[in-house]
């Protein structure tokens, strides 16, 4: 892959850019990251793509505004209401105007833009976030309902360096394609296998009146109890393979990789998405 | 959304006095519907009381039969173990509505409090009697496929959108409530919701203040004979073009009593009274099944764009009572047609 720039010629720039650029040292390494990530992830395999991602929202999270600011109350809020809440283990306060919905206080309050807005009229599942273990949409839930709540979104589901097991199975089963829905459908499928972990029934459940300790997902079970998180892109049926991959705990072959490979490079990097899908042995 | 202001109640009276003195209050459970409505400019309440810290949410055993709290989950009503057990239907009627997501915000007494998703209802451009009093019903003569075949008036052909309701009409649930007075009283559900006439903009009978405390389902003998039949344009996900909860109780191959409420073709939970009166007594056989389907669907009035739903209803209860007859075991037609 060729870069856009020549990354070691100084641009011609005026004074005035050139003491805006040393002001915003941050946003130049977001840059370096991400040209970092694009030269790793094509010369490593998914263990390095995983890790990079992190390293990447690490770096955007040190351009966050200050904490001040982010806990004032808004220009304008009307009918004002307190709430502390706890989101991704972290304690909260925050005064938001009654009409603020969760979606919008994590997004425009919080920096966490992982949760997206699709609808925002409960249609589309994009906003799903987990509150007190259970999948919720958060276009249509009033933020000054979530007093005293754990709410834990997409942001909050990897673990320092290591990716969610359902976030892994998502990248190496080709979950998605634009990635828009993305966050809904990975955090609506971890607390749906955890309703099937505790026997929970669906529509399409052979006989509700048995009662088995957990429930078994076949693929009609998962298309079902995955209804509300809508996929424009159409990536149902690898969402699927990857939520039946961490359902079952059997790990299935990648079926993708790169088009056509012409160089001895781009075959190696198949060689390796291909048998080290998700291990780090590759780092 | 327009402002509005936000109350927390710590109690039913506390929740009641608060919704007495602002008749533009509205209670807030679920808001899975509610808040929809809000941002879509169709509900205009100036103050949302928080009714979810109250204590309404225990399922238990009840008089031989079941009490539901009001602030229960959908998800854990349906999943409750005496719910399953003893009232399957009700456990895969409340499955068929919504997503995951929905139902576990959704409540019992806010599922039973939602509002039509008729299209006119919704937009604020439109004409719609129950929105807007005497501004005339868009639905009437103009785009009618989801609406009602039966019990509407030329001011609303608006149906009510929930499967939970169909099971509980079926099994004659009584709905409890607190009233304005502190007073708790009970509302069989036949006579909860309502039909149009000439005041469509009530959906049901409670008084301004009445919080739904519980609804109490009495024993039967339906567990083992019951189904949830919903028929929509899509596999999941969709409000039913039409539905039916049917319940049979049988000695040998004779019907003792049966039960057929339908969805989707009313403005409120459509109780099949003419197919339960041709089923009681006799053979539990398609035969009967389709002379009793036959005799509810002779009165049904369709509209310009819903004519199929006459015959669609037809099939549905037949198929419902065949399934339902099958016993449990054989329901897995439920995954083809959702």
């Amino acid at each position: 892959m060729s870069d856009d720039f020549d990354e070691t010629s100084e641009p011609d720039l005026t004074a005035d850019e050139e003491a805006l650029l040393k002001e915003l040292p941050t946003l130049t390494d977001v840059g370096q990251a991400r040209r970092k990530f694009i030269g790793q992830s094509i010369a490593g395999g998914l263990g390095i793509f995983a890790l990079t991602l992190l390293e990447q929202e690490k770096v955007l999270a040190a351009l966050a505004i200050s904490p001040d600011a982010m806990f004032a109350p808004a220009m304008g809020v009307e009918n004002s209401v307190k709430v502390a809440l706890k989101i991704n283990g972290a304690a909260k306060s925050l005064v938001v105007d009654s009409r603020m919905v969760l979606l919008d206080a994590l997004r425009e309050r919080l920096e966490l833009t992982g949760s997206k807005k699709g609808c925002d009229h409960g249609q589309c599942g994009a906003c799903t976030v987990i509150v007190d273990g259970r999948r919720v949409l958060s276009c249509l839930t009033l933020a000054a309902t979530c007093e005293g709540k754990e709410v834990t979104t997409i942001e909050g589901l990897a673990q320092v360096d290591n990716l969610h097991p359902m976030q892994a199975a998502f990248i190496k089963n080709d979950g998605f394609q634009c990635g828009y829905c993305t966050p809904g459908q990975i955090c609506s499928a971890v607390a749906m296998l955890n309703e099937a972990k505790n026997g929970e029934a669906s529509y399409v459940t052979a006989d509700v009146r048995q009662m088995p300790r957990s429930v078994e997902l076949t693929d009609d079970e998962i298309r079902e109890r995955m209804s509300g998180n809508i996929c424009r892109c159409g990536a149902y049926p690898n969402i699927i393979k990857a939520i039946q991959e961490v359902h079952s705990g059997k790990q299935a072959a990648q079926t993708w990789n790169f088009h056509k490979p012409e160089t001895k490079q781009a075959d190696a990097i198949n060689d390796v998405l291909t048998k080290e899908a998700t291990s780090d042995a590759t780092v | 959304m327009r402002p509005f202001k936000y109350s927390r109640a710590n109690d039913a009276s506390q929740a009641v006095q608060l919704a007495v003195a602002n008749k533009n209050a509205k209670f807030l459970a679920g808001g899975t519907n509610l808040l929809d409505l809000m941002k879509e400019d169709v509900e205009r309440p100036t103050e949302l009381v928080d009714v979810t810290r109250l204590k309404f949410t225990e399922i238990k055993a009840s008089d031989g039969g079941i009490s539901l709290g009001a602030l229960a989950k959908n998800t854990d009503t349906a999943n409750h173990p005496l719910v399953r057990q003893n009232y399957p239907l009700l456990t895969q009627a409340i499955l068929a509505g919504a997503s995951g997501q929905i139902r576990n915000m959704a409540t019992n007494g806010g599922n039973l409090s939602q509002r039509t998703r008729c299209p006119y209802f919704y937009d604020v451009a439109m004409p719609c009697n129950k929105r807007e009093p005497g501004t005339g019903c868009g639905a009437f003569e103009g785009l009618n496929r989801m609406h009602a075949i039966f019990g509407w008036s030329e001011k609303c052909v608006a149906v009510y959108p929930s499967d939970m309701a169909v099971a509980l009409a079926a099994l004659d649930a009584v709905v409890k409530v607190s009233g304005a007075n502190g007073k708790e009283r009970s509302i069989a559900f036949a006579d909860f919701h309502r039909l149009p006439g000439d005041t469509p903009e009530k959906d049901n009978n409670l008084q301004p203040g009445d919080l739904i405390t519980s609804i109490e389902l009495p024993k039967n003998n339906f567990a083992a004979k019951s189904y949830y039949l919903k028929v929509r344009d899509r596999a999941s996900y969709a409000f039913a073009l039409v539905s039916v909860a049917a319940a049979l109780e049988t000695d040998g191959n004779t019907i003792k009593q049966a039960r057929v409420a339908m969805g989707g073709v009313a403005h409120k939970p459509w109780r099949a009274t003419e197919a339960e009166k041709v089923l009681a007594g006799k053979a539990a056989t398609e035969a009967v099944f389709i002379q009793a389907a036959e005799a509810e669907m002779r009165n049904a009035k369709p509209l310009e764009h819903n004519r199929f739903k006459v015959e669609l209803g037809k099939r549905a209860i037949v198929r419902a009572l065949m399934m339902a007859n099958g016993g449990a075991a054989a329901s897995q037609g439920g995954a083809s047609n959702g």
